[in-house]
């Protein structure tokens, strides 16, 4: 049983190929460049290195956001549309899930998180439970400064992991003192093999309706919700 | 046939450059075999025009299940697939990216070779699949996004001899529209309007230098715009059906006036239009009159070819394909590729 995995949902791009539950290869770059033009060659790539043909995968998993838009709907697209051509199944995992997995060994709660500009951060707070995490507090876009004030009342160590963790550090340290822990810069960057693990317990996606997990409605679609509320109050 | 045995060739067409998600299979660039469109119109409509993260939204969500629609509608499989043609460019990038992801990815994933077509030499092959092409030709691609005019010596090779310099014909027809209160999209409203009105006010001709093919379109939308706003001032109403035909009146005028000196001046053996607009009554009616007076061919495909649509692509990719052009796995959407 081969899985192959796709993170392409911030900055860093991970391709993962698994045999059962060992890691055959791994791919992780964290530099800005196009996903678009790298994704493909790097699966390609890696299958080559590891001696598999695409036709010998039987399972895909991939992060299926929140994250940057375009870079979610660009690692999704090309999970569904393999999935679907290969007649394998596909599985999506939150791209924030797969990036908690970063702290498997913990004891702590897990906070793993992204930038989502003007003061927002999407997050979620996971909890190891045995060799896979659950969801304590549901996924969410939210003022960091408003997430600080309900995991200062938790008053239990928190593990932060994020790509973007150098933005909000002094923050955190500032709001949680002492039960915040944040690990060293390489502990930010998703582990696509991760993806894998995280999988496990998870029903697989009908290749259709597996669509992005983007925590946020498009600026226009809430523009446009809002002038409907508005006009329904008068 | 008989005696030599040509092997048909099928190529799969994917297009998602705005608000269509579509996948088709043609036969020897010629026959369309299966031709699936999702629009988003009816989700666009609420915003008044296309929204490009919208767009991508319901491309990511539509690609499979176009995919397989295709595919059902064909009776073939993938092994029957010669090559996988994609719109590369022009177009909204972020559709663009879902149309060619998905295209990278059943290349690789069924070893089959990947061409790159651009979107224009798309609508001008729409007419392969009606009629085979005579050179040289002229194509005058009119939508919402361009306004060209393009001269081909033979297949697969394309020179732009005329292009807007600002507004494409639709981009000045909806905002027409949108100041006339129509919904979107606006083109077919005016379109049908401008049957009902008179030509009755003198809306301006951009025909630029003399030996110039370009064409522009503000300046006709500033007149309008501006035509109304003084008629509001000084309490006139002027028949929106007048406006709708003026204005009308002034777009065709020039779009087939400078179609028919090019056709002339080139020698053209054919005159293809193309692009959403090519649906347009007055356009179509306009451009008849004038082409039988040349005795020059006019070859205007059927409205849902001239729509987007990938069986168009999948048509001209099979030219890219036959020439031996090929794409890698790192092809990227390109939204402002020149046609060459
Ligand atoms: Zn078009």
């Amino acid at each position: 049983m081969y899985t192959l995995t796709i993170d392409t949902s911030t900055q860093s791009l991970g391709v993962a190929i698994l045999k059962d539950n060992e890691v055959l290869g791994e791919i992780i770059t964290n530099i800005a460049k196009n996903h678009s033009v790298r994704l493909m060659p790097a699966i390609d790539y890696l299958l080559r290195e590891v001696g598999l043909e695409p036709k010998q995968l039987s399972k895909i998993v991939v992060a299926k956001g929140p994250g940057s838009y375009t870079g979610v709907r660009i690692g999704l697209t090309t999970a569904k549309t393999l999935a679907w051509s290969l007649k394998i199944p596909v599985v999506g995992v939150s791209s924030l899930e797969g990036l908690a997995y970063r702290g498997l060994l913990t004891n702590s709660l897990i906070c793993p998180f992204f930038d989502a500009r003007r003061g927002l951060i999407y997050t979620g707070l996971y909890e190891v439970n045995g060799d896979s995490l659950v969801l304590v507090e549901k996924e969410q876009n939210i003022l960091i400064e408003d997430w600080l004030k309900q995991l200062e009342k938790m008053e239990r160590n928190i593990l932060f992991i994020s790509p973007d963790i150098q933005k909000h550090r002094q923050l955190i340290k500032e709001r949680l003192s002492s039960y915040a822990e944040i690990p060293e810069m390489p502990y930010h960057i998703m582990n696509p093999s991760d993806l894998a693990l995280a999988a496990i317990d998870k029903v697989e996606d009908q290749v259709h309706t597996l669509t992005p997990n983007y925590l946020r409605l498009a600026e226009a679609e809430a523009k446009w919700l809002k002038a409907q509320e508005d006009k329904a109050n008068g | 046939m008989g005696e030599f045995n040509m092997k048909d060739t099928y190529i799969l067409g994917i297009e998602t450059s705005c608000d269509e998600t579509a996948v088709a299979i043609v036969k020897n660039g010629r026959e369309i075999i299966s031709n699936v469109v999702a629009s988003q119109i009816e989700s666009h409509k609420r915003f008044g025009g296309v929204v490009p993260e919208i767009a991508s939204r319901h491309h990511v969500e539509q690609i499979t299940l176009v995919l397989e629609e295709a595919f059902q509608e064909s009776g073939l499989s993938f092994n029957d697939i010669d090559a996988i043609a994609v719109t590369e460019g022009p177009g909204l990038v972020g559709a663009l990216l879902i149309g060619v992801n998905a295209a990278k990815a059943l290349a690789f994933a069924n070893n089959k070779p990947l061409v790159g077509v651009h979107h224009i030499a798309g609508h001008i092959y729409a007419n392969q699949l009606m009629e085979e092409f005579q050179f040289p030709l002229l194509a005058l691609i009119v939508s919402g996004g361009h306004t060209e005019l393009v001269l081909m010596k033979e297949h697969g090779s394309y020179e732009v001899i005329g292009e807007t310099r600002d507004d494409a014909a639709g981009e000045a027809y909806d905002k027409v529209a949108r100041m006339l209160n129509l919904p979107y999209p606006g083109g077919p409203h005016i379109d049908r309007l401008a049957r009902e009105g008179e030509i009755s006010i003198d809306f301006p001709r951009a025909w630029l230098e003399e030996d110039s093919y370009d064409f522009s379109f503000s300046g006709l939308k500033s007149a309008v715009i501006n035509k109304i706003h003084n008629a509001n001032q000084k309490g006139i109403t002027l028949k929106p059906e007048d406006i709708a035909a003026s204005f009308q009146a002034s777009v065709i005028d020039v779009l087939v006036t400078k179609t028919v000196k090019a056709a002339k001046q080139y020698q053209v053996k054919q005159v293809i239009v193309a692009g959403g607009v090519a649906a347009n009554r007055g356009l179509r009616a306009e451009l008849e009159v004038r082409f039988s007076e040349t005795g020059i061919p006019l070859l205007i495909p059927p409205l849902k070819l001239c729509t987007d649509n990938a069986a168009m692509i999948a048509a001209a990719g099979t030219i890219d394909f036959e020439k031996g052009n090929r794409a890698g796995l790192d092809l990227n959407a390109n939204p402002s590729l020149l046609l060459k």
